[in-house]
Formats: C-alpha cells, structure tokens, sequence
C-alpha cells in the first residue's frame, strides 16, 4: 500500500507545486525548491547509471555470454576513466596551490582523462557519428523504393532537398534570375518552400498533438490515474 | 522485335534485376570515394547566404555591443562535425561585436567543446578577453530543462560555481547574474535532448521579449526547430550548410588575418556533402531502376509460365 501510495504523493504534490509556481509569485520560491530537488536527483541518477552499467556488464562477463568481450572493454574503459578522473592522474597543478596534486585540473592534456578524451572518447564518437554515412547510402538504396503515389512524392521530396540543400541548386538553377516570374522554379526557392510550407506545416501539427499528448498524461500522473510508472500497473 | 533483340533487353534486364543484390562493400567503397576524394582535392562550390544564415546573422548584430551573452554548448565530439564551425563562426562574431560571454553546458561532453571553441577562437583570435570579466565557463550541469528552467529564477542556485570552482561573487561578469533575463542574447549549438527546443519551452517562451534566442542545429534536429522561428528563435543554423552560409556573413564582415582556415570548415565540408548528396540521388535511382527491371522479367516470366 505504502510503496504506491507515497510515490504517487510525492508525484502529485510537486507536479500540483511546479504548475501553481508557474502562475503564482508567491509560490515561486517552492518551485525553486522542486527544481532543486530534481536536479539532485539527476546528479544520483548518474551514479545509478553507473552502478548498472558495472552490474549489466559484470554478469556478462562472469557468464561468458555472447559479446561478453565488448563487455570486458566496456567495464576497463570505465574503471581507466573513473580512475584518471577521481585520482586526477598527471593533473596539470593549480597555480594558487601547486604542492596540492587534487587541486590540479583533470581534464585537459597533458591529464590522462584529457588524453582518453582527445585520443580516444572524441575520435571514437566522432567516428561512430561518421559510419551513418555508410548506412544511410547503403539502405537508400535497398529501401528507397518508388511503389506507391506516397513513395513517389517522398522520393522527389529527398531529391530537391539532397540537392537544395548543397551547392548544387546554385550550380543547376542558379541561372534563373533572382527577380523573374521563373525564380520560384530556383531549386534554392523550391527547397525553402518545401521546408516552409510542408515540413514545417506538418512538423507543427506533430508538436501539438504532442503537446496535448504531454498534457493529458501529465494530468492523469498528477491525478494519479496514470500508475505505469509504479512498474506494477 | 527481333529474337536478337529480345535476348539483349532481357539480357539487359536480368543484370539490371541483379544489381538490386549488389553487395553493401561496393556502397560503402563508393561513399567513402565521393566523401574522401574531395576532401583531399579540396573541393570547394560558390554558396549564397540563405534567409536563415542572414537572419541569424542579424539578430546578433542587433544585440548592442558589448552584452553579456549566454553560450551553451548542448552537443558532444559526435555532432562536432556539424555544429563546431558555427560555433566557431559565433565565438568570432560574439567577440568581434565585443559581446561578454558566459559559457554553459548541458550535455556532459559540452563543457570540453566550449573548452576547445575558448581556446582555438576566443583567445586565439581575440586574445584581449580575460577570464572572470570578458567571459566566465560555469561548465556542465546535470538536469537538462530543469536546469535552464532554474536559470531563469536563479542561476546561482544552478550553478554556484563557475568550472574551477569560484564562486560566481568572485568573478565580476556574472556576480550580479539572477537569471537569464539579464542577458541579452542567448546562444545554444543543440545537437538534440536538452538543446534548442528546451531552450525555447522553458526560458523563451517565459520570457519572449527579454532575449534573443539563436541556435544552431544539426541537420535531423532542424525540422523539429522550424517551427519556432522566427518568433520563439530569432535566429536559426542548419546543419553544414547553415554554418558554411554564416561563416561567409561573419568573415565578409569580421575578416581574420591569420589562420584563416579555422572559419572555413563549413565551406569546406560542403564539397564532400555534394557529392556524397549526388551518390545517395545516384543509388537511389539505380536500386528503383533495378526494381523496375526485376519486376518487368519477373511478369515476362510468369507468362512464359502461363504459356
């Protein structure tokens, strides 16, 4: 009873609080306090995460199964980084305390945590961000297919927008004055009406049905209709 | 149609189906030619500053000179390749108009990109800025909207230090700093969650006519931001393109003397994104010229069955 009952009191009770604080200056201060609170948890939150991340990987590892080496990799990483960051490992020293190795700073070169991030963490991110280039053309071709009337204005929709979107619209179009009857054909034009008048027509009616979505579930959680959270029903 | 001519269509035909099976290598072999060839040839294609790039521009020069601007950098080395050269434009445009600035971070990794954008633009190029007066890192802050919504009741409760762990009374630019409605301008490089539409939600929206809002974003986020520009973002970037457009506004008015390459990286990376552009047209046309010609021997063959 209690493990349901006071999750939902503290849901509705600072819900109720952050929306009155919105309206009412007097309560201002308490949504301060709410706010405080929940970045608090979000900083926790981080060492949940990690707390997880070592339990996830650790039971792969001891069970031996499948991948279980990305695993291992994960959990080195983790300790290396933990360990150069905490123990600030060739920390450059502060110059109002330079006796002091804790007072110095981790994270730029030469600091082994500056060097994981340069070397390592940045090249790796960048490079994993880098490789949707690959896959994108590679499952453009396979799935990019004109089958149906809605697959045909996609189609010519990615087409103006790939070449709008580059040099190109000057290179093919660019020789339509800016100021004649035929400047709307300008593929520069075409992209931005497209952008403007479809994109964006659409992309708003997403965001408001979205924002309506948000406000009824957030009035059945502060009512307390809305109990999936609880993981039980 | 002759017999003759009848083998070589559906000769032709049946290569044209089998390409619909072309091994994925042959596609990654071709991507990493039309993105890696021009980058070493140095490829470069005339751009025309859009009405996006022009607006933004704009909108920060509207920001009377010398105003204290709130930078944050909400993105990691993933997205580096997109939104660093507008930020390094920006960075160069900021202190070219004099602008103080205080830097923030709601991504984790954000803290290092405005440590390097700091390091390679602001005291490389404007080497006057001092710390603590002309610009102040507070650093990263856990608790995505939630911070930028207590920012703008009150930022030392945010943020209590700035990075090195001064308190904000110490450092003179931001000691008298409550909340974002005392900045003029507000900047974010959003590469997605907390970013650009969390800065419009919480604190412009709040707030329309205390600040200016400008962003850039990366190209799969811009469609969600489009909606809010003009009126909840003053000023907008798309991804490469975006930048490469306002690097030109900003070095056409604010050259550089040196290193002139460091508000390039936008121009340059458009060479590349053209070609690996024309590839993706290319497949696109080929895997549905492949599909067409499977499918045409696929109902020849189903009447040779009937027959």
């Amino acid at each position: 009873m209690l493990r349901r009952t006071i999750p939902i009191i503290i849901l509705s009770a600072t819900g109720t609080m952050l929306v009155v604080a919105y309206f009412s200056p007097f309560t201002l201060s308490w949504g301060e306090t709410v706010l405080d609170w929940f970045n608090i948890l979000a900083a926790v939150a981080f060492v949940l995460g990690a707390g997880n991340l070592l339990a996830v990987n650790l039971e792969k590892v001891s069970s031996r199964k499948a991948g279980w080496a990305y695993a291992a990799i994960t959990l080195l990483s983790f300790a290396a980084m933990f360990i150069f960051g905490i123990f600030k490992v060739g920390a450059v020293p502060n110059p109002s305390a330079p006796d002091v190795h804790l007072a110095g700073a981790y994270e730029g070169l030469p600091s082994a945590f500056g060097w994981m991030y340069e070397y390592v963490l940045s090249p790796l991110t960048a490079t994993m961000f880098a490789m949707l280039a690959f896959y994108v053309a590679s499952a453009a071709f396979r799935a990019f297919r004109a089958k149906n009337v809605e697959a045909i204005l996609l189609l010519g929709t990615a087409f103006i927008i790939l070449l709008g979107r580059t040099a190109a619209a000057t290179l093919l179009t660019g020789w339509i004055p800016v100021d004649s009857a035929f400047a709307v054909l300008r593929l520069d034009n075409v992209t931005t009406a497209v952008t403007e008048h479809v994109s964006t027509a659409g992309m708003r009616a997403i965001t408001i049905g979205i924002a309506l979505g948000v406000a009824a579930t957030s009035l059945r959680l502060l009512l307390g209709i809305d109990r999936s959270y609880l993981s039980k029903g | 149609m002759t017999t003759d001519e009848h083998n070589t269509a559906g000769g032709l035909r049946a290569q044209l189906a089998r390409v619909s099976n072309l091994d994925r290598r042959w596609i990654f072999l071709a991507m990493g030619l039309a993105v890696g060839v021009p980058i070493l040839l140095k490829l470069r294609f005339p751009e025309v500053p859009g009405p996006l790039a022009i607006a933004t521009f704009n909108a920060i020069e509207a920001v009377p000179e010398g105003s204290r601007v709130l930078i944050a950098f909400d993105y990691d080395p993933a997205s580096e390749g997109e939104l660093q050269p507008m930020a390094n434009a920006m960075l160069h445009h900021c202190a070219s108009r004099k602008h103080k600035m205080v830097f923030i971070a709601l991504w984790p990794l954000g803290k290092q990109m405005a440590d390097e954008t700091i390091k390679n633009v602001l005291l490389a190029f404007h080497p006057q800025y001092q710390y603590g007066t002309d610009y102040v890192q507070l650093g990263y802050k856990a608790g995505n909207e939630s911070v930028i919504k207590m920012m703008t009741t009150n930022i030392p409760q945010a943020f209590p230090s700035d990075a090195s762990g001064k308190t904000l009374s110490e450092l003179p630019l931001v000691a008298d700093l409550e909340s974002v409605q005392q900045v003029e301008l507000i900047i974010t490089f959003s590469a997605g969650y907390p970013g650009a539409k969390e800065w419009v939600q919480y604190a412009k929206s709040s707030y329309p006519d205390d600040f200016v809002l400008v962003a850039g974003s990366t190209g799969v986020q811009a469609n969600q931001l489009f909606p809010y520009y003009p009126k909840q973002m003053e000023g907008m970037l798309a991804a490469i393109k975006g930048a490469a457009e306002y690097e030109m506004l900003v070095t056409a008015k604010y050259p550089v003397t040196k290193d002139k390459e460091r508000f390039e990286e936008g121009r340059r990376r458009m060479g590349p994104q053209l070609v690996a552009h024309l590839l993706m047209i290319g497949l696109i046309l080929l895997g549905n010229v492949a599909m067409v010609a499977g499918r045409s021997r696929q109902s020849r063959g189903g009447q040779g069955a009937v027959r």
